[in-house]
């Protein structure tokens, strides 16, 4: 689908009318991110992460491969294969840090691309689809990234596994045959190890599949916008290529010049030293901690303290870290307001900047501090908020909130008038 | 009906959060945070500044062949450092016949040719640095029960990893009286010895450098204990990250590359957007 004034695929060279009849893939191409996808021309540089992420995810898949030629999924030896990457693979060091920093900038991308979709409403009819599946995409990336750091076996891989593992231990009665069930033993061991490389390879494709399927859904209804106010006329829009290739072409420029500033000058920056320790089983780290994209959703797994009645302090804990993800699939039917962008709803901007924000910020130091207090004491408060956001008071602010007045078209938004709008009409 | 839902699930959370909250910090105002000998005693690590730090470090290779002596002369005893080989020193600037003669001087496991028994033979560039000690138990067992860990990583296995080798080395001392004053349990046992740049302030390795002079360098540079221990700081960040002169040198020109591209791609946005931005 697409607007009526899309430009249409002509091609002229008797070869591409040949391709064109037979399997139309480059008509394909033209119309998702040629000229024929016809983009909002007001969208700022929030919605340049999009194709970020889908950088990311190429850069991950392309170096995971090489890895993966190089790397020994074997408990006894796959601590030393990484070594032996980064000492005697030509460039193997380079495809480590590249895979390793990779991971923590596509989620620090993936996240601005969230938050985004948070405070613009992107979740909103008639895009709730896209917004579906995109959770479905951030939980296959917390899967697969959370097993790709148990390959390397060193001591935060082992216990950070053993944790994570153990959250489904907390599942009353079945918990620990689930837990043994999915570890392959009573630990993780080489039949951990070895599975969980298995999905660490397989789920990027899955991944693959569900971002085409993110993007078929966008392009349903067509990209949102900074106003939130749908396209009405050809006006408000320009042709994907080339206005919004080259834009998004020079931010992946600049993005890449962040990540490989990290990945030359600062490479373990973002990880812990005790994974440079083989795994010891015999050895518990003094503070177990996952990697910093997790910290957040740590902190809130950790912030229940106290049984609650008759369920079980973890118990709760696992239930709101999972929880804390899953109240996403619902937001679109939480948050009522017509209006989606949150620059023209006054009392849900001050909720998004001065409650969700910083309780992120809180929730995500707590995650990579010790648990001790106040620590404890400050994720406990951030969760709580983080709950009552989604859960509470977004459905009451969207029911009571008056919204400022919208401009009337995205025309109007970027130069200031619409000749179409002194005409009243909205073709 | 979605929304009644979320309003449940969404209290019955803040409450359970609420509640443990609540005892919580009731716990805390009545016992506050339990003080620990580490907490108030632990030390962070000195200030080191080497010739490999930040962007533009480069390794200073004299630097790393006296380290490489204190390594082979002091810690070699006692530490492992198996994930190095000896043709990997030809990076920290010996050639071939030095290397040669290194490797000689270290005996490797090797198989009786006629035999196929197992012994000892001189090493070749080949071979990896050979193991001080038969297993972790013999280890064990020599060491007051603590596995001397291997140091081919050290400098990134810990929090600031060269300034603290540096702190540790050179940080032996007398526990302070006022330590057994506020904390009369904290005795450091008998066969420990107390370093405040230790985690839990008392560690199993006897002081390893004792004396100036413990190893004679080649250069005539004074072997202080202090500097003994930079040098071996440095060795060992060469050890953890042998690619690190590789990658400094790679990665400016990559970013150099970046910064063109990514201004070539802005002046384009700029031109064709130029129009748009108008009207």
């Amino acid at each position: 689908m697409s607007f009526p004034w899309a430009n249409e695929y002509k091609p002229s060279h008797p070869f591409m009318q040949w391709m064109d009849e037979k399997l139309p893939l480059p008509r394909f191409v033209y119309n998702a991110i040629g000229a024929g996808y016809p983009v909002p021309r007001n969208l700022n540089y929030w919605w340049n992460f999009g194709i970020l992420a889908l950088v990311c995810l190429t850069l991950q898949i392309v170096t995971g491969i090489v890895l993966a030629m190089h790397y020994a999924a074997n408990a006894g030896v796959a601590f030393d294969s990484v070594e032996h990457i980064m000492r005697d693979v030509n460039w193997g060091w380079l495809m480590r840090y590249a895979h390793a920093n990779g991971a923590s900038a596509f989620f620090v991308v993936i996240y601005i691309h969230i938050f985004r979709g948070f405070f613009y409403g992107s979740y909103k009819a008639p895009r709730e689809m896209v917004w579906l599946l995109g959770v479905v995409i951030f939980l296959l990336m917390m899967a697969t990234a959370f097993m790709g750091y148990v390959l390397p076996w060193g001591q935060m891989s082992f216990w950070g596994a053993k944790v994570i593992t153990g959250l489904f231990g907390a599942i009353p009665l079945v918990g620990e045959p689930i837990q043994q069930w999915l570890l392959g033993g009573f630990a993780p061991d080489n039949a951990a190890l070895n599975r969980f490389f298995s999905l660490h390879y397989l789920l990027p494709f899955v991944i693959i599949g569900v971002v085409v399927l993110h993007i078929w859904a966008l392009h349903i209804p067509g990209s949102s916008n900074p106003t939130g106010v749908e396209v009405k006329t050809e006006s408000d829009t320009v042709p994907f290529h080339p206005y919004f290739i080259v834009k998004d072409g020079w931010a992946v420029g600049a993005f890449l010049f962040l990540y490989c500033a990290v990945l030359f000058f600062a490479p373990n920056m973002l990880g812990h030293p005790d994974n440079y320790i083989p795994a010891n089983p015999m050895s518990t780290p003094a503070h177990i901690v996952p990697e910093w994209y997790f910290w957040p959703f740590y902190a809130i797994l950790r912030a229940f303290t106290f049984d609650f009645f008759f369920i079980p302090a973890k118990l709760m804990g696992v239930l709101a870290m999972f929880g804390s993800i899953l109240i996403w699939f619902f937001l679109p039917w939480l948050d009522k307001s017509p209006v989606r962008s949150g620059h023209y709803r006054p009392t849900f901007r001050k909720f998004f900047w001065f409650g969700l924000i910083p309780t992120m910020l809180v929730l995500f130091y707590c995650g990579g501090a010790p648990a001790e207090e106040p620590y404890v004491m400050f994720s406990q408060i951030a969760s709580l908020y983080y709950f009552a956001h989604f859960l509470i008071i977004l459905p009451i602010v969207s029911s009571i909130e008056r919204p400022d007045p919208l401009p009337f078209s995205i025309t109007e938004a970027v130069l200031g008038h619409d000749d179409k709008a002194a005409l009243g009409t909205t073709a | 009906m979605i929304r009644i839902l979320s309003l449940l699930v969404g209290l019955f959370f803040t409450a359970a959060l609420a509640w443990s909250f609540g005892n919580g910090a009731v716990n805390f105002a009545r016992e506050g945070k339990p003080a620990t000998v580490e907490s108030a005693f632990h030390e962070h690590p000195k200030a080191l500044h080497l010739a490999s730090d930040g962007p533009f470090g480069k390794f200073d290779k004299q630097q790393l062949q006296r380290g490489f002596q204190v390594y082979k002369e002091v810690c070699a005893a006692c530490h492992s450092l198996r994930l190095v080989a000896f043709r990997d020193l030809k990076a920290i600037g010996y050639n071939d016949d030095e290397v040669k003669a290194i490797a000689a001087g270290f005996n490797v496991p090797g198989l009786d040719p006629n035999t196929g028994e197992a012994n000892t033979r001189p090493g070749l560039a080949t071979d990896y640095f050979p193991m001080p000690f038969a297993n972790d138990i013999a280890a064990r067992a020599a060491n007051n029960n603590a596995v001397p860990p291997d140091l081919s990583l050290m400098t990134k296995a810990r929090h600031n990893g060269a300034a603290y080798v540096y702190s540790l080395l050179t940080g032996y001392q007398d526990q302070p009286a006022e330590l057994l004053k506020t904390f009369p349990d904290a005795k450091t046992p008998q066969g420990l010895h107390y370093n405040p740049y230790f985690a839990n302030l008392n560690l199993a390795m006897a002081p390893p450098l004792t004396a100036d002079g413990q190893v004679t360098y080649g250069d005539g540079t004074k072997a202080t204990k202090d500097q003994m221990a930079k040098d071996v700081a440095a060795f060992l960040v060469w050890t953890a990250e042998p690619k690190l002169d590789k990658r400094n040198q790679t990665g400016w020109p990559v970013l150099g590359f970046l910064l063109f591209a990514t201004i070539l791609g802005y002046l384009s946005y700029r031109t064709i957007w130029a129009e748009k931005k108008k009207h």
